[in-house]
């Protein structure tokens, strides 16, 4: 059997239900395709072949991924695996334990093949950010390939990995998911637990899945889903069987488009290729509604608040004591700590640092945090608002194709706002998805964003396998 | 809402436990000055009424559970990755004035 890397999870377990295709055969198959191509893709942080291959070994045939590998973001505790979030100061940091999602896996049978590249400490949205160097493309190797799951969106994208794990904040799943074809999914906040996720804003942080279709995505976050109680902001909520949702009917389905969402700064073919998908689902009997987030155009200035308070607390702990690097020609605690912390961080992981600590310091607090506090909710009430005439929301996932590496390392606020359109999910908590939904004249994919209200991922995985079933946007491949 | 100047990124940076040279500061206060410009765009919303959000979990109060005893890491594992230790704890340099 040949390229057994270009298939999906569920054409895999289709295969292995049916003939001898071993894990250990599948395995090998994706890591000659890392060997063949991640050296101009740089996709990997890590690649574990021993770990992997021991896994093979003991997977047992029952689970829904078993035996399918499975590439996780480098901000996703692994036990013994160095997990660096792609920072100086986490070099050679080895987990005592999993994250529940790397448990969730292990159990499920997955063969966990490494660690995808990142924006380091997820603070970006190019990948560039990366103490390890940047992720290219895979359409077009000297353009970036989003952030801050860029790595494991290019692996999933040339076939390195059947499917993959990343984290979005404000949109470090979607956005490179997006700009790679590929499908990403942030789930509602509280879905999917965050113990052993490296924290960067702990009220927007969410892991996902990002695979080449729409029921992979279902199966991977059918595996992960689920109350855990040692993250206490996990919701107690069954986890329905997300592929009972697959049923290609969107007859009725109501598709809320905001119109806040198609205004200056949207790339022409983007706008394009968006509407022509509001056709399909228009098409296929969902019933289109014009409506409006009043308050969209305040999102990136209140996530440019929240997000790096959250940050800069949390990466207090990134001090030379317990993990990670330490300098250790300070004489006294106080250089100790200022000098690691200098030399561990990049330049943006210390202006999102700097930008937080000033936002929560006393006599800026209430003008910066609490505003945005503020603003957040009446953010959130605009989808409360939406969601009481329509059941799901679509919307370009990033208002370009893939920019140019370099392009934006200099401009951090041009950087910011391509996250425009996915920011506003993570701040309101709701589900969302991209999926491939055409390409531009140049041959980039373009991704279309599915929102829905707080844990009805149902209504975005019936409403994407719709759309994908009745498209071919997500069978097309990079020519690598 | 104010800029931010060179003297605000020092102490900043203080508080952030961060050194910074020359040219980082000019550039941080350069930057740090047009991204607090752009985020100051929400003085243009009224707030006053406006109960604020730091969670999006609406219904979440306080989380409790049994305060029972359960297996945690060893003081071995937990020491596995620490820079410096000694007899079981993570070292550190002087932290107390003295001799």
């Amino acid at each position: 059997m040949e390229n057994l890397h270009s298939l999906t999870a569920h054409e895999l377990k289709e295969l292995m239900a049916s003939s001898p295709v071993e894990p250990s055969k599948i395995l090998g198959d994706v890591l000659k395709r890392v060997d063949a191509l991640d050296g101009k893709i740089r996709a990997f942080a890590l690649v574990n072949r021993d770990g992997a291959r021991k896994a093979c070994a003991s997977a047992k045939g029952g689970g829904r991924l078993s035996g399918i590998p499975v590439l996780m973001k480098d901000n996703i505790c692994v036990a013994g695996e160095e997990t660096t979030c792609a920072s100086r100061i986490l070099k050679g940091f080895k987990p005592p334990y999993d994250a529940t999602v790397t448990r969730k896996l292990k159990e499920d049978g997955a063969v966990l093949i490494g660690k995808a590249n990142m924006d380091e400490f997820a603070f970006g949205s190019s990948c560039e950010t990366s103490c390890y160097g940047a992720t290219r493309n895979p359409w077009d190797l000297d353009r970036i390939p989003g952030g801050s799951s860029g790595g494991s969106a290019a692996a999933v994208a040339a076939d390195e990995t059947i499917v993959a794990l990343g984290s979005d904040t404000g949109g470090s799943i979607r956005q490179p998911a997006a700009l790679c074809g590929v499908v990403g999914m942030k789930p509602t906040y509280g879905r999917v637990s965050r113990y052993g996720l490296i924290a960067f804003a702990s009220s927007l942080d969410q892991i996902g899945p990002i695979t080449k279709d729409v029921k992979d995505a279902s199966l991977l976050l059918g595996v992960i889903a689920g109350h855990d109680e040692m993250d206490s902001t996990s919701v107690d909520l069954p986890v329905p069987d997300y592929t009972k949702s697959l049923t290609k009917d969107i007859k009725g389905v109501r598709v809320g488009v905001p119109k806040e969402y198609f205004v200056k700064g949207i790339d022409r073919e983007v706008e394009d290729s968006v509407k022509k998908a509001i056709g399909v689902l228009k098409d296929l009997g969902a019933e289109v509604i014009d409506i409006s987030l009043p308050h969209t155009g305040y999102a990136v200035s209140t996530y440019y608040i929240i997000g790096p308070a959250e940050a800069s607390s949390n990466l207090a702990r990134f001090d030379g004591v317990q993990y990670g690097l330490r300098d250790s020609t300070a004489k006294d605690i106080i250089g100790m700590y200022t000098r690691t912390r200098s030399e561990g961080f990049g330049d943006e992981a210390k202006r999102r640092i700097l930008l937080g600590t000033y936002c929560l310091s006393a006599g800026y607090y209430d003008a910066y945090y609490l505003k945005a506090l503020k603003v957040r909710t009446k953010i959130r009430e605009d989808f409360d608002n939406a969601f009481k005439s329509c059941d799901c929301i679509v919307t370009p996932t990033s208002p370009t194709p893939a920019f140019r590496i370099g392009e934006k390392t200099d401009d951090p606020i041009a950087m910011y706002l391509s996250d425009v359109y996915t920011i506003p999910a993570n701040l309101a908590g709701l589900p969302a998805m991209s999926i491939p939904c055409g390409f531009s004249s140049g041959g980039l994919p373009v991704g279309l964003q599915i929102m829905a209200k707080p844990f009805d991922e149902e209504m975005i995985f019936r409403v994407a396998y719709a759309f994908e079933q009745s498209t071919d946007f997500h069978k097309k491949r990079p020519r690598l | 809402m104010s800029t931010i100047d060179k003297d605000t990124v020092k102490h900043v940076a203080m508080l952030s436990r961060l050194a910074l040279d020359d040219s980082e500061i000019a550039a941080y206060s350069r930057q740090l000055a047009s991204i607090l410009t752009y985020i100051s765009k929400l003085n243009e919303l009224d707030t006053k009424d406006t109960p604020p959000t730091s969670h999006a979990l609406r219904t979440l109060k306080n989380v409790f559970r049994k305060d029972s005893t359960k297996p945690s890491l060893s003081v071995e594992e937990a020491l596995k990755n620490a820079p410096a230790k000694e007899g079981g704890f993570f070292k550190v340099p002087q932290v107390i004035e003295g001799k």
